[in-house]
This record gives C-alpha cells, structure tokens and sequence, in this order.
C-alpha cells in the first residue's frame, strides 16, 4: 500500500505540471459538446424528442475520460531508465503500474468536473439529484480508468511513445460506433449490431439514465458489467505486458 | 555481511548466439573500490545489470551482499545502490522529491527520509539546485543526483556503470572526489566500471580488464602495470613490416615488442638505454620515424598487450 501510495503521488505530483496532457482532455469535450448541441438540438427535439443536452452530456464526459493516462509518461522512464532505477529498489512491480492507474482515477474523476459544470450552465438537470452526479462521475471515472490498460500494455510492452500516440485511435471506433448520438433504436443494420456488442453502449445508456430517467438499476448494473468486460480484457493485458517489462530478464 | 561484497563464479549472459559475458570470476572485499575497465561493448554494462538483478545470468552465478542475484534478488536489492550508465532520472521531479521518493520505497519514515536526504547531499555537493526540477540540471549534476539517488537508502554495495562518461573534466573530478569520500566515511564497497584508464588508475584499488565478455587480467593498477615492464619505448613510424621487429626484437635489453595502430611499442627494462639502438635499428630498417617517445606503463599498455588493441581506441580520451 505505501509502494502504491509512493507511485501514485509522483504522478499526481507531475499532472499539473504538465497542463499540455491535461488541457485537450477539457477543450475537446467542451468544445464537441457545445457544437453538437448547437448543430442537433432542434433536430433530434422536433425527430425523437430527445433533450440532447441531456442526452449529449455523458458522450463529452466519456470524451474527457476516455484515453487520459500516464502511459506516455511511463514510456519516457522506460526510455530514460527511471524505470529500471524503480525496478532496482525493493518496491513490488504491481504498484509500478497500479500506482499511475490510482492517480489517472483521480485525474479522470477530476476531468469530470468541468464538462458536467458545462451541462449544468446549458441547463441539464440530473433526475437522480446530487447522488445521482457522484455516481455519474464514478462510473465514467470507473470507465476512464479501465481504459488506461489499453494505452498502458502498449506503453509496457513496446516502450515506445509512437505506438503509444497511436491507441488513440482504439478510442474512435468504442466511442462512435455506439448511442453517442442517436438513441439505439434509430441505429440501423450493421452500426446497431456493432453498438449491440459495444460495451460503449450500455455505460452511456448507465449514465444518460442518471441524468434524464432516474434511480435504474437493471440498466446501471448492465453499465457496471460492460465496464467490468471491458477492464477484464485491458487490465489482463496490461498486467501481462508489466509481467514481461520486469519479469528477470 | 559475511564474506566478500560481490563474488561471481562463471557468471555469463547471452544474447542469441552472443556472448555479452562469458565466465566471468571475480571476488571483491567489502569496502574496496574496485574498477572494471574495458572498451564499449565488453560486457561492463551487462555484468552490472546482472549483479544488480536487471538482468538473468544465462550461466554462472552471481552473489552480491551474501545474497544470490537470481534466487533472492529482493534481498539484493535492499543492500545495493546503482547509478547506471545514463543518470536514470526523472526530469519532472525536483531533485528532493525524487530522493524522498527513493527513500520512500525503501520504506523509511518521514524523520529517516529527511535525515538520509540531508546526509547524501553532505556526500554529494548539488548545492540549491535540490529543490529545483532534474530538467534545469547540467549534465555533472544529473549525475552527482544520480549518485545521491544510489546513496539515499544507505547501500553496502554501489554500482557505478560509467559514472563520468560524457562529463566535462571539472565535473569528472567532482564525481571522483565523492566516490573517494562515499569510500573512506561510509565503508562503502564500490564496483565501477569505466572506459577511462584515468578513473581505474586513480580511483580503484583494484582492477578487472574485460574484452569481449572475458575476463583478461584483475589487480592492483601497479601490479598489472608491473606485468608488462618497467620502462615503454613507443615509436611512431609510417609502416610496421616484420623486418622492422625483428631488428627490434633482435636489440639486446628488449623484452617484448607490441604492434598498435601506427606504432610499436618496446618493453624494456632500462628504457633509456635502448632509446639510441631502437633508433638506430629502425633507421637501419628504412623506418620513417615521426616520434620516439620514453614513458612508464599505463593500463592501456596492459589493455594492448593483452588484447593487441588499445582501450581507448574508440572512447574518448579522459583528460
């Protein structure tokens, strides 16, 4: 616990002082959000009904939190050798890895913050009040974390900060070939079978009823289990790169 | 500890079909600086992430600090200090977080991590520049926090991988100047390994030369610059035909005569004495001399005569 308390305030220590990793995780989301509902509003209002400043709030969210890591970090300590100085004291190897996920959590439920402040001065108001917001901002944060094991067994496995820039465009098709726009029911042939098996799907069907139908346990479980499917598949795959980065070689 | 700091026993490690390190033995005392000397390429590095449990020894064996450096490398890794051949640092960092950090994980408290910063930092001179970011050091200061950052938890044993390649003299120096007071107030044993025949000469009680992944010659920087003679005639001459050895060879006095690049080197007893003959049987041979030049032995000389090529041949030259 102290190892991994000891990791994870050194890349706690680092975020602010580099706002350059930071800031597109905030401009980005912000900026698709307050496009996309000023282009769709009235349209999905007058075709569906649809509130799409409520519907669009989990998509921006899910822009903050989705790909923000410190992989790129770890991949300049591998280059530098600060990761095999770490290797060389007696500090376990899961907290090598566990400890940068521990502080992207707390970054992720961070970058949250500011995208649901936007929603709110748009004017969203949350069905499930204020618990339903902290539960809102843990599942995304629960989200952004799984997907770091992603960038990290890539960071891991290659050490190279090209391969890692590039899983960046994991995040196009889990991010768009799902509900980010349109509910599931006006997805059509092969985008509503691909948005079936994306688990995309049911974390923004987990949070818009936070915002827009209140308390829904069948359809926030389904959340949790598609962000458990997910974090299986890329926790196993970042453990296994970790296993052979420090494994005696 | 019982027995010696570091003792190997065969130890090798291969990459593919390459030998990095083939059979190397060695036994170092506690608190002896001992130097590992040898050209780029030779296997320095590889013995060093070795014998500090980066690396897993193909063959042979490893013990560091009673500890074997395969079966309990944790236990390794609680004795040893290392600052590997590029200052392994984190830029982002100020240089007293990343020795509270260092400290941290080899679980010292608080009180223990302030005491052990303020006394590695008594040992390495880094001066205000502590708390300032790693990114705005020079490159001789890098490496003294590099050294700092080995020393934090109190090692027994230290590896130093090159620890003054690339610095400028002054800082050269400076770095050698703390591994001189880290040994004499600490007890320290230190295994260096170096490219610079200054460094070993100055630095080392003993030495270890490795060429090619060998072992070639280990002693006292006097003892192996016994072996090769007492005086060194160095001619440097266009072209090096055999009939110009023999006619050296043939000069009474000589011991033994080494070809290098452009030169050759006479081994000799009485130096001065047979200056006059060297000259006169390379003119005899047609020799074009450029320069006839009398010194003592250096362990390039020792490095030259072993492996028939000088140490310094593709390094930079320490001055």
């Amino acid at each position: 616990m102290s190892d991994l308390a000891s990791i994870a305030l050194r890349a706690i220590r680092q975020i602010p002082r580099e706002p350059e990793s930071v800031l597109p995780a905030v401009i980005v989301p912000a900026f698709f959000y307050v496009m996309n509902v000023g282009a769709l509003s009235k349209v999905t209002h007058l075709a569906a009904g649809l509130d799409f400043k409520a519907f669009e709030l989990p998509v921006s969210v899910v822009f903050a939190v989705t790909g923000v890591s410190r992989a790129s970090s770890l991949v300049t300590d591998i280059q530098n050798g600060y990761f095999d100085r770490l290797c060389i004291t007696p500090v376990r190897r899961l907290p090598l890895l566990l400890g940068l996920m521990t502080a992207d959590f707390a970054l992720v439920m961070t970058l949250t913050v500011p995208v649901i402040a936007l929603g709110l001065a748009y004017g969203v108001r949350f069905a499930t009040g204020l618990p339903g917001m902290l539960a809102f901002m843990v599942l995304s944060g629960l989200w952004g974390l799984v997907f770091t094991g992603l960038p990290y067994s890539i960071a891991l496995k290659t050490g190279n900060p090209s391969a890692v820039n590039s899983s960046f465009v994991l995040f196009f098709p889990i991010t768009f070939l799902t509900t980010a726009f349109v509910p599931k029911q006006a997805l059509a042939g092969w985008l509503s079978t691909v948005a079936t098996y994306n688990p995309m799907t049911y974390l923004l069907a987990g949070l818009r009823s936070l915002v827009s139908s209140g308390w829904q346990p069948a359809t926030l479980g389904y959340a949790l289990v598609a962000i458990a499917a997910f974090g299986t598949v890329s926790m196993s795959l970042s453990l296994l790169a970790l296993r052979g980065r420090v494994k005696h070689r | 500890m019982n027995g010696p700091a570091i003792t190997t026993e065969g130890i090798g490690r291969a990459f593919g079909d390459h030998w990095a390190v083939d059979g190397v033995d060695i036994t170092i005392p506690e608190g002896e600086i001992y130097g590992f000397l040898g050209p780029n390429g030779a296997g320095k590095s590889t013995l060093v992430r070795m014998l500090c449990t980066l690396l897993r020894p193909s063959r042979g064996r490893g013990v560091v600090a009673g500890f074997d450096v395969a079966r309990e490398p944790e236990q390794v890794r609680l004795r040893i200090g290392v600052a590997l051949q590029d200052a392994a640092l984190d830029d982002r960092q100020t240089g007293r977080e990343l020795l509270d950090l260092q400290a941290r994980l080899y679980g010292l408290h608080r009180l223990q991590r302030r005491a052990r910063v303020a006394r590695v930092l008594d040992l390495v001179d880094i001066g205000d520049a502590i708390d300032r970011r790693v990114a705005t050091y020079s490159g001789g200061m890098k490496r003294r926090l590099d050294l700092a950052a080995a020393l934090v938890h109190d090692p027994s044993v230290v590896f130093l991988d090159e620890p003054t390649t690339g610095l400028d003299p002054v800082s050269r120096a400076a770095v050698w100047e703390e591994v001189r007071r880290l040994n004499a107030e600490l007890g320290t044993t230190i295994f260096l390994t170096t490219q610079y025949l200054e460094e070993a000469d100055g630095l080392a009680g003993r030495v270890g030369i490795i060429s090619h992944g060998r072992l070639v010659a280990e002693g006292t920087p006097d003892e192996l610059k016994r072996k090769v003679g007492d005086d060194l005639v160095v001619a440097r001459i266009d072209e090096v035909g055999e009939d110009t050895l023999q006619a050296l060879r043939r000069i009474p006095g000589v011991g033994e005569v080494v070809v290098g690049q452009g030169e050759v080197t006479v081994v000799a007893d009485d130096g001065a004495g047979i200056m006059s003959p060297i000259a006169l049987a390379l003119h005899g041979c047609g020799a074009r001399v450029e320069s006839l030049t009398l010194r003592t032995p250096t362990l390039d000389d020792v490095f030259l005569q072993l492996t028939g090529s000088h140490l310094q041949a593709d390094a930079e030259v320490a001055t």
